[in-house]
């Protein structure tokens, strides 16, 4: 299988605490690849770090991304190599319209038009006419700004996008349509990491990875990791003690 | 009113026309007598058209002119009144006196461009008393276009008054070219029911100097307002806000927001002030200053921007 993401051993340290405790990790082309683990296990900070954030350089290890090492690009020239990620709480940008916003990630595939900027409003539910003219600001709901972060990510057509918990701040009703968003993605060629709690969205995946203190503890299937992760990880005090890595 | 066709000052008005232009506005519609409009050059006014229910009158003084501008009682003037002031040259001093009234019942939206594209040593001063009659509406919105040098002062200052149920609304945007020296200083007082509501937008670059001084007074009862500034300066550019909003009568209520964008050596101050003397009053307060968000420059570099780029968008987003 050919893997489009691929990490080896990535450490990263905070204060002189290991967040990234060696992540090992393979994303095939075109997964749905889940990420589970509890509060503070690292999954976030995973997410930046593959985005190549400020604050989170790793000091070790390697992040191959299409056959080659991006890990001392920048935010910008890995987005232009085909990542990109969608924050879990997205950004507010006071005076730029929707459609301006959503035109931005297109710019790298030669621009869009103005029906491939409605259609991806409508692929996240919310009316083009109602929200084309809109600012991704303050006037917007948390769960707006959330599905217009993720019709972002469509416009862009990344070879690999990463949804920090894409559920959060959407109600139960709506988890359908996040999860039939990531199957639309991957139709569109993309591969996708998503960092969730859900099992509803794991349980979509092809593939899940529970991750605790800074490691992931085992990859596989995503109903058994997510089983493992409700019976095994919820009842326990992995910060008392922490696991090995398998 | 009498109307004043375009003439022989017509290279003055070419350069007039094109500086407008270059400022954002539509020539067109100073050529439109279906439209009011006013133009003025330095001290000379260039041409005047007024409409029913308005009524125009000016005077052309030693270094400006004096305008006085009413809006009959009743009139509902349905299409913007165009303003254009400007000086053409590198230096010179234009002085706008403004009387303006909007009489009770009347409705007017003013759009004026003020143009000094090659300004090197230009004063422009501007004082205007406005009176905003009972349930009159003025929407009044302000651009400056002032060209690549900053050898200019603007010092806009202006005294309105909006009595019970009238509303006025203003926009001054000054975003485009070089600041320059800016003192801005607008002071409202607003009687029962009436709404005001003033935006600022600058942009400051090299050594500009920015001043924005606003002062609100709540007199009346239910009296609404907000305050809102958008600064954003960079290089050795400096800026300084000060927000007063009063709240003097029962149900008055009144906001300030300021936030101001630096990068480079910039350096700014913002004092949002709030005065309550009736218990019943409320008037809140926001003021932030800081280098653009990280986040937002972080997102727009996911999507493939450079960090310039980003920054520029997002700057310009917030000065829209």
């Amino acid at each position: 299988m050919s893997y489009i993401l691929s990490l080896k051993n990535l450490i990263l340290s905070r204060d002189g605490k290991k967040i990234l405790r060696g992540v090992n990790l393979e994303v095939g082309d075109r997964e749905i690849h889940s990420i589970i683990g509890a509060n503070g296990a690292g999954k976030s900070t995973l997410a930046y770090t593959l985005m190549g954030l400020q604050g989170y350089e790793h000091e070790e290890g390697s992040i191959i991304f299409n056959g080659e090492d991006v890990a001392a690009l920048s935010i910008t020239e890995r987005a232009r190599k085909g990542i990109t990620l969608a924050w879990q709480e997205p950004a507010r940008f006071e005076g730029l319209k929707v459609r301006d916003y959503l035109a931005i990630g297109a710019r790298g595939n030669g621009g869009i038009t103005e029906e491939e900027i409605k259609e991806a409003l409508r692929k996240v539910d919310l009316k083009p006419e109602k929200y084309l003219n809109r600012e991704v600001g303050e006037a917007l709901s948390g769960g707006e700004r959330k599905r217009i972060e993720l019709a972002s990510i469509i416009t862009m057509k990344p070879k690999l996008a990463i949804l920090d918990e894409p559920d959060s701040g959407i109600d139960v009703v709506s988890l359908k349509e996040i999860v039939s968003l990531i199957q639309t993605l991957k139709e569109n060629g993309s591969s996708v990491l998503v960092i969730t709690h859900r099992e509803e969205i794991a349980a979509a995946s092809d593939k899940a990875s529970l991750m605790c203190e800074g490691a992931i503890l085992r990859s596989g299937d995503p109903v058994e990791i997510s089983e493992f992760f409700k019976n095994r990880c919820i009842p326990c005090d992995s910060r008392v003690s922490p696991p090995k890595v398998e | 009113m009498a109307q004043i066709t375009l003439n022989a000052l017509s290279k003055e008005v070419e350069d007039i026309t094109a500086a407008y232009t270059a400022a954002g506005g539509n020539a067109a519609v100073l050529h439109n007598h279906d439209l009011a409009s006013l133009v003025i050059s330095g001290n000379k006014v260039l041409s005047a058209n007024g409409t029913e229910g308005i009524v125009l009158e000016k005077k052309e003084t030693e270094h400006g002119v004096d305008v006085k501008l009413t809006i009959k009682k009743g009139y509902k003037i349905p299409l913007p009144v165009h303003l254009c002031f400007g000086l053409v040259p590198k230096d010179g001093l234009q002085e706008i006196n403004m009387n303006f009234v909007a009489e009770e019942d009347s409705a007017v939206e003013l759009i004026a461009h003020c143009t000094f594209p090659n300004a090197e040593k230009v004063i422009h001063k501007m004082d205007a008393e406005m009176l905003i009659g009972k349930n009159a509406s003025l929407k009044y919105t302000e651009t400056h276009f002032h060209g690549p040098h900053g050898g200019i002062q603007v010092l806009p200052k202006a005294h309105i008054t909006i009595e019970e149920g009238g509303s006025y609304y203003t926009n001054f945007s000054l975003i485009s070219g070089r600041v320059g020296y800016l003192e801005f200083d607008y002071s409202v007082d607003a009687e029962k029911d009436s709404i005001c509501e003033m935006v600022t937008k600058v942009y400051g670059k090299a050594d500009d100097k920015i001043k924005i001084l606003e002062k609100i007074s709540l007199n009346g009862e239910n009296a609404r307002s907000v305050i809102k500034s958008r600064l954003a300066i960079t290089d050795n550019a400096e800026s300084m806000f000060r927000g007063v909003t009063e709240g003097h009568a029962p149900r008055a209520r009144g906001h300030v927001d300021c936030m101001e964008v630096i990068q480079g050596n910039a350096k700014a101050e913002a004092v949002p002030i709030v005065r309550v003397d009736n218990p019943l009053a409320k008037v809140t307060h926001e003021a932030a200053i800081g280098c653009v968000d990280k986040k937002e420059v972080e997102t727009l570099m996911a999507r493939g921007l450079e960090e310039d780029d980003a920054i520029d968008i997002i700057v310009k987003g917030m000065l829209a």
